[in-house]
């Protein structure tokens, strides 16, 4: 079948002509594109961090984490709601109830069986709270044992803190990195415990990976100079004291604070850096919410005249001596910070603390030079490659070269239309599937031609030797071309961003070539034969 | 116009008679290849796969090696590769995973070793050197990939076997994983003695590789199917051999145009993908070969159903 009919053929130009619409986007600078009216297409293909420059990190969140923390801060409440408090009396424990983070449990044994029945009402109480009421799932399974009391984690509660724990990750990670929401970073869930978060540019990864990897845990505590080192070197630590680190700008050493906070840093509502009016160097200025205030006033006036310490993750990084009550909700933080520190505590008090310490596993950066140059080394390999092969076809098949050159251009046009359509990211490995395609996007063709020469060679008019060529080329060509899909396809699922790169142009190419190669090619060499009759033809 | 015959339009090249030789040349390539990829001179596992660090910087002057190595090794984190990166204004710097003292996190280790590597390069060359390109990969996520690459060739292998299997009959699809296996192994073992660096890159030209050799070679079977419905008394070896010769045009021209285009990526597509291009290129030129010598002698020793003449072919419907 040579004959189109007309609705085909405008059907087979249309689509070239809408891929070339759609790649059109692409050679314009983006704010153009964004100016244009809305019914034209805007989307367009994005560069991989390997052609722009940029980096690229891979963050696992230690969710077990997450999970040991919830048990233990459950195991103090426990303890906590068997003293006696209003109408309820003490219930006696054997010893302290024992953590077992192998399976997600807290045991305890009460010294009077016949308490039971208020024992583990109470701790039910206790673990009907938490973020999962509501949607049906019990967090925890108390089972009763004699005077033992079992308290385990369910597998699904266990399952959704970790969810929890990653898309709140994300969120802190996003406020951190990208306050405004305007920079072109991008930052995903991979898994069930990882976040990828590729941001392009001259961004210092280094930089990056310092705000990122730090918990942001604010806290207030109380210092307790009752306690001199040599008792803590002694061993001799009063309890609910805690021994921290000073900061090195702060000059070092350590305090003995109070465990328990004053106030913590989710009741701090904003923090921004600033220039110390009074030291010269910079602060950090931030503002309570109505708890928070309410809290630090009253702590600050019953305190007058006391140092008291502000901790960033596990580090006293300031331990001013409170002059008067600070009514007003704001406070500074003043230190030898350098403006970089400044701004860098600001964004981590103003984002909130993660919910888990998160680990760099994987990084890739790539400089913008490297970048550049090799956006221009596959381009040039681009460009010669489709010289020479259409020279080399030119050369093979004469008329019919020409028509399959057409069709490798067409073929290209598709390519980029679609691409941009997705809103593909090109990488270097994808440029090279480009390439690669380019050359064996001919192969389709040169199945066809070969065929139409041996079917001549059999004695048969151009017309029906063309017509047969076509024809029973097409199982081989369906076969063979299925097989590179399939390779492309594990490609894709084998995923780390350039290799995807290349498994997506490779399998938008392999389709587009059969189409450009069987059906353009075929309109073309058609409409040749049909309209010229030509008694034979070279090939 | 007189047109390019690169090959004769009636060859009778008697492929399957030289099978013995293909074989003994076959062995002894994928002899020399397990061992060049297992004893010398190895792999050069590239950063994905063997974890750590790897740094590539450029000053503006030429770099002074010795001065760089002397740096990077007083910070003492034991055994740092420094080499010349294509121009003497660039070096390469590799290091293997190492724990820092203190660390038992080797993931976080990683992180602080590559910032004191890059300190230590900075203060010995100046506040001129860029970085253009810090990868940091920690142990898990290397393992990982090691496995992933393994799974995604073994699976590609698989699904070459049951595609096969499922248009042809189970000895046809034999053959073509005996090609694959064939091209997969002095591919990487090419990949070895050229000492480029076997990373996931490798690995997706691999898996291209395998494309590209069951491609091939199913152009050829399908010769071979056609050719069995129509020549229902042709000794096996000679109907082999004829259809060979008349897919061989096509076998060369298309393995040229593809080896054309991959040969100018190798030659201008720049220092880092020369790796992956070469591979492939070489890997075309391995599967092609495969295709002729290693996927379609293989039927004659497990013999073909000879009568295909009831099965349709199942072919997707016509465009």
């Amino acid at each position: 079948m040579l004959q189109f009919k007309t609705w085909q053929q405008a059907l087979i130009i249309g689509s070239v002509v809408l891929a070339a619409i759609l790649a059109t986007p692409n050679f314009f600078p983006k704010e153009t594109v964004a100016a244009w009216p809305g019914y034209l297409p805007k989307s367009r293909i994005s560069l991989g961090l390997d052609l722009q420059g940029g980096s690229y990190l891979l963050l696992g969140v230690d969710t077990e984490k997450v999970i040991d923390d919830r048990l233990t801060s459950l195991r103090q409440e426990i303890q906590r709601s068997m003293r006696p408090s209003g109408d309820k009396e003490r219930i006696a424990l054997q010893s302290l109830p024992t953590l077992d983070l192998g399976r997600d449990g807290i045991t305890l044994r009460l010294r009077d069986e016949a308490q039971i029945e208020d024992a583990s009402k109470r701790i039910r109480d206790l673990t009907r709270a938490g973020s999962l009421v509501g949607s049906g799932v019990r967090p925890y399974e108390v089972t009763v044992t004699g005077p033992r009391i079992d308290v385990v984690m369910a597998p699904e509660a266990k399952r959704a803190y970790a969810q929890e724990a990653l898309a709140d990750s994300i969120e802190v990670v996003r406020r951190r990195i990208d306050p405004a929401g305007n920079k072109e970073v991008l930052i995903q869930p991979q898994g069930v415990d990882r976040i990828v978060v590729q941001a392009p540019g001259d961004n210092d990864p280094e930089a990056l990976k310092q705000i990122i990897n730090r918990t942001g845990q604010l806290s207030f505590h109380r210092v307790d100079v009752s306690v001199s080192p040599e008792d803590v070197a002694a061993g001799l630590l009063p309890p609910g004291r805690i021994v921290v680190p000073i900061a090195e700008v702060e000059g070092g050493g350590q305090l003995i604070l109070h465990e328990e906070a004053e106030v913590t840093g989710d009741m701090v509502e904003s923090a921004a850096a600033g220039i110390d009016s009074q030291g010269g160097g910079f602060e950090i200025n931030f503002s309570f919410d109505s708890r928070g205030a309410r809290r630090f006033a009253d702590y600050t006036r019953e305190h007058v005249g006391e140092l008291f310490a502000i901790v960033l993750d596990n580090e006293v990084i300031s331990y001013p001596r409170i002059q008067t009550p600070i009514t007003g909700g704001q406070g500074r933080i003043t230190g030898n910070f350098s403006p970089d520190e400044a701004q860098r505590i600001a964004t981590l008090i103003r984002s909130g603390a993660l919910p888990a310490p998160l680990t760099t596993l994987d990084q890739r950066t790539v400089g913008p030079d490297l970048g550049a140059d090799s956006i221009k080394a596959g381009s040039t390999a681009s460009v010669i490659a489709f010289a020479l092969v259409v020279l080399f076809m030119l050369v093979t098949y004469g008329r019919f070269g020409v028509y399959a050159n057409l069709a490798l251009v067409a073929n290209i046009v598709l390519i980029f239309g679609i691409l941009s359509l997705l809103g593909s990211t090109l990488t270097l490995p994808g440029i090279a599937g480009i390439v690669l395609t380019i050359g064996m996007a001919v192969d389709a063709n040169v199945l066809i031609f070969e065929r139409i020469r041996e079917e001549i060679a059999g004695g048969k008019s151009p017309i029906n030797a063309t017509q047969i060529g076509f024809d029973k080329a097409f199982s081989a060509i369906a076969d063979s071309n299925i097989t590179t899909l399939l390779a492309a396809w594990i490609m894709l699922a084998l995923g780390a961003g350039p290799v995807r790169g290349f498994a997506v142009t490779l399998s938008v190419g392999v389709i587009t070539s059969v189409f450009s190669a069987i059906v353009i090619t075929r309109l073309l060499a058609g409409g040749y034969l049909l309209s010229k009759r030509p008694k034979s033809i070279t090939l | 116009m007189k047109l390019l015959k690169l090959i004769p339009d009636e060859t009778k090249i008697p492929f399957t008679k030289w099978r013995w030789h293909a074989l003994v040349l076959t062995l002894a390539a994928f002899i020399a290849s397990v061992f060049a990829i297992f004893v010398a001179p190895g792999l050069n596992f590239g950063v994905d796969f063997r974890g750590g660090i790897t740094i590539e910087a450029e000053d503006t002057t030429p770099i002074d090696l010795s001065e760089v190595r002397q740096a990077v090794a007083s910070l003492n984190l034991g055994g740092a590769k420094v080499q010349e990166f294509g121009s003497p204004t660039q070096i390469v710097v590799a290091l293997e995973a190492t724990s820092l003292e203190g660390e038992a996190n080797v993931d976080v280790s990683q992180q602080k070793v590559a910032a004191l590597v890059q300190d230590a390069i900075r203060k010995s060359l100046g506040d001129d050197v860029s970085f253009k390109r810090v990868e940091v990969v920690g142990p898990t996520v290397s393992g990982e990939l090691t496995q992933r690459g393994i799974l995604a060739v073994v699976a590609a292998t698989a699904m070459m076997l049951g595609y096969i299997w499922f248009r042809y009959q189970l000895q046809w699809g034999a053959g073509a994983v005996l090609g694959v296996i064939h091209d997969t192994v002095i591919t990487v073992g090419l990949v070895a003695l050229f000492q480029f660096s076997f990373d996931l890159n490798v690995i997706a030209a691999i898996l291209t590789v395998i494309g590209y050799s069951v491609n091939d070679t199913v152009v050829v079977y399908d010769r071979i199917r056609e050719n069995l419905r129509k020549y229902k008394k042709m000794p096996l070896a000679e109907l082999i051999d004829l259809s060979l010769n008349e897919t061989l045009t096509r076998t060369v021209v298309t393995g040229g145009t593809s080896i054309l285009a991959l040969a100018a990526l190798v030659t201008f597509g720049g220092e880092v993908l020369r790796g992956f291009c070469f591979a492939i290129m070489f890997g075309i030129i391995i599967g092609t070969y495969s295709s002729l010598f290693v996927a379609a002698p293989f039927l004659l020793l497990t013999g073909v159903k000879r009568d295909w003449s009831k099965v349709k072919d199942t072919a997707p419907a016509q465009a």
